[in-house]
């Protein structure tokens, strides 16, 4: 709290959001009770297995999910102080794109594989800024060159698929990045490239960070990437926030057992063949059988009974650091 | 690209030798030229000449070995109807076919895009469930029934638009939608799926995360990369288009293509048969040629 005064009111702050889907087998909890800050300039990681509704969070951030299913249960989304949730679909418009923006995982299907990469890139351009054209075609030259595509005015006539993968996402970051927005919102951009593209991607997305004062969110299932280019982590199990502090506690001290497992799953530096072994024991549960009480007590080797009870609650564990386990203060003592 | 046009036109000479066989063979067959050509009181001059004329007293393979060789030098016969070359009835004819053609197909390609894009929108809404009900509904009914409910409806009771016959504007409405009726309901159908399956492709996510709405993503991403498959459904459906146009043609006296060839069968004009199903063919090789061209257009990964 008083971090937050000293350092002026949160450029986006989220509270307590929690997002349901309608699906034929039921309501689904997809994301419960997920609150956090972001600064101007700041980086937040988000962590998390597949499945524990990161993409659904970073979603909601622009109300991009179906809304015929979709159901925003609880919460605020407060971009300078306006609420999100309570957002026309065109103030919704004016808002994605401009103010925030999001890089999905996959490039290779990002861009419309019948437009060109001019025309994609000059749509926000001329949408949001009012560009004329021809302004708008030079934008994207200065633009492509900016995220590192070689020969940017040649680049404007090509087509995705003349592109390579590393080629595709710089284009896709360069889109997104087209009107300076606020925050940027980065859900796994490097998860569908090759280990030297990766680096060169997470390098660029540093880079624009520092010269453009964004603030990021950055979505990852590796706890690596995070230790690397995040200011907070968040990490989300089953829809919720388990644990969330200052990067540099969390690897000092994570207090959350599924944290620790996740930490201890990072690969000793540079050995590619380790990151495909299983992080934790067992899968993320099924949002139709969710576990009565934590939902991580099925693979926790630190489970009790309580555990099986009680959701446990967010509790404050150091400066700026919360975990949401019961046997927070137990397993401490058992490490000291 | 170009290989698959190459391949096309290698291929377009060998399917109008088949077709041109087939025909022949089928009009030989089924009934002796001399016994329709000449009536009970014939002469056996007569005969001998139309013997010698059509070459009936050779092989039936020699018989068509003699029609190509004046095919290849443009010669298709005399039409035994009208007594002149066979072709030339056949040339005036194209006219009013390829009007009546490109008349039917434009209605139905405007008219199904709208109706398939709004059912998309309102998927499993009220205006999807109007739509695709009329759709299947279209689907069964047979063309020549919707002509006479046209016939009646305009034409008789309120006396809008002419019954039958050739002219004007006036003239090609109900024909027109007649024919784009053969059409039109499996178009919006295909429309409606393609768009709905684009919907949920990722580059829509990002054309709406860059502020896009969603009118202008359906016309500026969605539809540019629906017209391909819907295209190779039109090069499908040619062939379904031209036999509309015959029964079209029949119930309202359009002068075409198909009316003449109903007429020459019904006469056992066999020079005008083969000539009709000989341009009809060509006919839908070139569209099928346009339409590669086309998807190499709208398609830069077919381009490339
Ligand atoms: N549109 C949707 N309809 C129904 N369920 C969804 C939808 N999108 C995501 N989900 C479910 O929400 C949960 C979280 O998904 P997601 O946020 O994509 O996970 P991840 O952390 O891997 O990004 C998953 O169980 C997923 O199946
Ligand atoms: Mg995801």
């Amino acid at each position: 709290m008083l971090m937050g005064t000293l350092r002026g009111t949160p450029l986006l702050s989220v509270r307590d959001l929690s997002v349901q889907f309608r699906t034929d087998q039921g309501l689904i909890t997809a994301v419960d009770g997920v609150s956090f800050d972001l600064r101007a300039g700041q980086t937040l990681g988000i962590v998390g297995e597949s499945g524990s509704g990161k993409s659904v969070t970073a979603m909601s951030l622009l109300r991009l999910l179906p809304p015929a299913t979709t159901r925003i249960a609880r919460g605020e989304i407060l971009l300078e102080g306006r609420d999100i949730i309570k957002a026309s679909e065109s103030e919704l418009e004016r808002i994605r794109g401009r103010d925030v923006s999001i890089v999905f995982q996959d490039p290779m299907s990002s861009l419309n594989p019948v437009l060109t990469i001019g025309r994609q890139i000059c749509e926000p351009l001329r949408l949001h800024l009012k560009l004329s054209r021809a302004e708008a075609k030079e934008r994207a030259v200065d633009l492509l060159g900016f995220v590192g595509i070689p020969s940017p005015r040649e680049s404007l006539g090509s087509y995705p698929h003349q592109l390579s993968g590393g080629q595709r996402q710089r284009v896709v970051i360069a889109m997104a990045l087209a009107c300076r927005p606020k925050v940027l919102i980065a859900d796994e951009p490097t998860t569908a490239l090759d280990v030297t593209t990766q680096a060169q991607i997470l390098d660029l997305l540093r880079e624009l960070q520092s010269k453009l004062h964004m603030a990021v969110i950055l979505i990852t299932h590796d706890l690596g990437v995070v230790a690397e280019f995040a200011d907070d982590v968040l990490v989300m199990y089953a829809g919720r926030m388990v644990e969330k502090s200052p990067v540099s506690q969390l690897f000092a001290r994570a207090r959350h057992p599924y944290t620790q497992g996740l930490l201890n799953s990072i690969p000793p530096f540079g050995d590619q063949e380790l990151e495909k072994l299983p992080a934790i024991n067992g899968t993320v549960p099924s949002p139709f059988a969710m576990p009565s009480g934590c939902a991580f007590h099925p693979r926790c080797t630190f489970a009790s009974s309580a555990c099986l009870e009680a959701v446990p609650e967010l509790a404050s564990c150091g400066p700026n650091h919360v975990a949401a386990c019961l046997r927070v203060t137990e397993l401490e003592r058992m490490h000291a | 690209m170009l290989r698959t046009i190459a391949h096309r036109l290698t291929l377009a000479p060998l399917t109008l030798l088949l077709v041109s066989f087939v025909t022949f063979i089928i009009l030989r067959v089924t009934g002796n030229p001399v016994d329709i050509y000449l009536d009970i009181n014939r002469t056996p001059e007569q005969v001998a000449a139309l013997t010698e004329r059509l070459h009936l007293d050779k092989p039936l393979l020699v018989q068509y070995l003699i029609y190509l060789r004046d095919l290849v030098q443009g010669d298709f016969g005399q039409s035994l109807q009208y007594g002149g070359p066979a072709i030339d009835a056949v040339i005036t004819s194209i006219g009013p076919t390829l009007r009546l053609l490109s008349a039917a197909l434009l209605l139905a390609v405007t008219l199904g895009t709208v109706a398939g894009l709004v059912a998309a929108v309102y998927r499993d809404r009220f205006p999807d469930a109007v739509l695709s009900a009329l759709a299947v509904a279209g689907q069964s009914m047979p063309s020549f029934w919707l002509g006479i409910l046209l016939i009646q409806l305009f034409a008789l009771k309120m006396q809008w638009l002419p019954t039958s016959g050739s002219g004007g504007f006036k003239y090609l409405i109900l024909p027109a939608l007649t024919l784009s009726a053969v059409l039109l309901p499996n178009f919006m159908l295909v429309t409606r799926t393609a768009v709905l399956d684009l919907m949920n492709e990722q580059f829509v996510a990002t054309a709406r995360a860059k502020g896009l709405s969603r009118i202008r993503i359906l016309l500026t991403h969605i539809l540019p990369n629906a017209a391909n498959p819907l295209l190779s459904f039109l090069g499908i459906q040619i062939g379904t288009l031209m036999g509309g146009s015959i029964i079209t043609e029949s119930i309202f006296g359009w002068p075409g293509i198909g009316r003449l060839m109903i007429s020459a069968v019904s006469n056992r004009d066999a020079p005008v048969v083969l000539a009709t199903v000989f341009l009809v063919s060509i006919t839908i090789i070139l569209a099928n040629l346009v339409v590669d061209v086309l998807h190499s257009i709208i398609d830069p990964r077919i381009r490339h």
